[in-house]
């Protein structure tokens, strides 16, 4: 047996590292690219007009995208008030009474299944079912829509959140003659606190740069958000639809908004971290 | 039949103490008389027999050892008297475990009430998420309608009957989870006996914690017995002799020997018990 001569050996370490390296560079280039890009341009939209005016006719100067921004907070607070509760029951339903079941098989299937289904399917199927039968695009289904899609990441992070909580603690809430019901609610909640944020936020942040299907669902609108019940101004149907207008100061206003997705998006991220980080020193 | 049962009990040095069975008692046992008895009890962990025909007589304010190698079924038998096995799919049990007289394993026996009455502390310290205060205020608050200050003066005096009032009296809103170790399990102590139980199973309580941490819960379970009977499985052979009154030994799911723990430990009727208390295997 001869061994390997270590030249070979070098280079081949050399060249691996090489291509890793360059991958990975790729990735980062082309992250700053979009992040400097959208920087530049939506930095440009930015100004107070941006949060306080309607949008102006094109042609006319000024006018800004309150009403896309009022909307859009408005539709995901909607959707969370749907979603999260939903996603949480059915996480606890996984974690603490389906566990190894045919039924929380059949479930947890389902879960991903959604998760993986591209969105603007979901979309169009809120349309038939929402928007065809009321003949009315609306806000209420584009948070539908959108709870739809947070419902299996906030159910599976939820679920494995809780796994995590030692068995141990489950059972001493129980041993002390505590209902099942109160020893997850009071117990297990808190000592998963942290992972069910997290999982929320995901989830916020997952859907919050979604545009297909409120295409289909909430439209857009040129007016203040009046009610739930009309289509509701927000700022991805936005983006696309200035986006793809001739005219400039449209395009400005569509950079601006892709900038405010962009850092609420970041910002959520952030506080989730700085929560986090905070808790763990607490405890 | 009681009397008999009772005066036996109370006679160390007869080698297997419970000849009688407890078919009638009184609603609750007296000192030295039997609190708990098994039936019977066979245990399965999916098709798996980890119990076979488990008799063991409990008596009351009393400290019963429960030794023996590791996955001897000690856990397995102590767990049947809380049904917190019921917890996992697949765990299943088969005949009689006898509270005051009555099965605990029928299905018209409240558990919640059943495990206000029968306290456990677990292996590792598991303190709540949340304050020293709330802690204990949490299984208090579940059982009984309380007022604040009533309250307050039923934590403070678990707290004083688990040792640890004078060490954590500043810090009650502090998280459970800050003590130490040794701490968190006598907060656990303290949180199990809040409630009035009636009986501690104690599984391990001392093996996660360091040498005086354990001299202290060692202390604090021998004036625990007044109030409560205790039920203690301990890997620590010294342990058991220590502390307990009566020590039963378990080997591949069966209780070899039961008897007085002087007796068990000086001249056991049993050569596995004697070559298990001697070292020889285990």
């Amino acid at each position: 047996m001869k061994p390997r001569s270590l030249t070979y050996r070098r280079s081949i370490d050399l060249g691996l590292r090489l291509v890793s390296s360059l991958a990975a560079l790729f990735g980062i280039i082309m992250l700053s690219w979009i992040l400097g890009t959208v920087l530049l341009k939506g930095a440009a939209a930015i100004n107070w007009d941006f949060f306080t005016e309607l949008p102006a006719p094109p042609g006319m100067p000024g006018g800004g995208l309150a009403n896309a921004i009022l909307g859009t907070l408005l539709i995901t607070l909607l959707s969370v008030l749907i979603g999260v509760p939903i996603g949480l029951a059915a996480g606890v339903w996984l974690a603490e009474f389906g566990q190894e079941s045919k039924l929380a098989e059949v479930i947890r299937f389902a879960a991903n299944l959604l998760m993986s289904t591209p969105s603007i399917i979901i979309g169009v199927f809120v349309y038939v079912v929402m928007v065809l039968t009321t003949g009315q695009f609306s806000g209420t289904a584009g948070a539908v829509t959108l709870a739809i899609i947070m419902l299996p990441v906030v159910a599976r992070t939820a679920e494995d959140m809780l796994a995590l909580v030692p068995s141990a603690l489950r059972e001493a809430a129980l041993a002390l003659g505590m209902p099942r019901w109160k020893a997850t609610l009071g117990v297990i909640f808190r000592a998963a606190q942290t992972g069910l944020l997290t999982g929320t936020l995901l989830a916020v942040a997952r859907v919050s740069g979604e545009t297909a299907p409120l295409l289909f669902t909430a439209l857009n609108s040129p007016y203040w958000p009046g009610s739930f019940n009309e289509p509701t101004a927000n700022l991805t149907v936005t983006i696309f639809n200035y986006a793809m207008s001739p005219y400039d100061d449209w395009q400005t206003l569509a950079w601006g908004a892709s900038l405010l997705i962009t850092a609420g998006v970041l910002g959520t991220t952030i506080i989730t971290r700085g929560f986090i980080w905070y808790r763990s020193r607490q405890l | 039949m009681m009397q008999t049962a009772s005066a036996t009990l109370q006679n160390r040095q007869q080698t297997r103490p419970f000849s009688v069975l407890a078919t009638k008692v009184e609603p609750r046992a007296k000192t030295g008389q039997i609190k708990i008895a098994t039936r019977g009890l066979n245990f399965y962990y999916d098709d798996q027999q980890a119990l076979f025909d488990n008799e063991l007589e409990i008596a009351a304010n009393r400290v019963t050892a429960i030794i023996g190698p590791s996955g001897c079924g000690k856990s397995t038998h102590l767990r049947t008297y809380n049904r917190i096995f019921e917890l996992y799919r697949g765990q299943r049990v088969s005949g009689e475990v006898l509270l005051d007289g009555q099965n605990l394993l029928d299905a018209n026996c409240d558990v919640l009430e059943l495990r206000r009455k029968i306290g456990m502390i677990f292996q590792k310290p598991t303190p709540f998420p949340m304050s020293v205060f709330d802690n204990i205020a949490y299984g208090l608050k579940q059982h009984y309608r309380i007022n604040r200050s009533e309250l307050r003066d039923r934590v403070k005096t678990a707290l004083q009957q688990a040792a640890l009032w004078d060490e954590v009296k500043d810090k009650l809103s502090h998280p459970g989870t800050a003590l130490s170790g040794g701490q968190q399990q006598r907060l656990c102590i303290a949180r199990a006996i809040a409630i009035e139980p009636e009986i501690l199973l104690m599984d391990e309580p001392t093996s996660a914690v360091d040498p005086i941490a354990t001299a202290r819960i060692e202390e604090l379970i021998d004036t625990l017995k007044k109030r409560y009977t205790i039920v203690i499985v301990t890997h620590n052979m010294q342990q058991a002799a220590r502390i307990s009154d009566y020590t039963a030994f378990f080997y591949q799911g069966r209780i070899v020997e039961f008897g007085a723990t002087d007796k068990i430990f000086t001249n056991p009727d049993n050569q596995q018990t004697e070559d298990y208390i001697t070292g020889r295997f285990g």
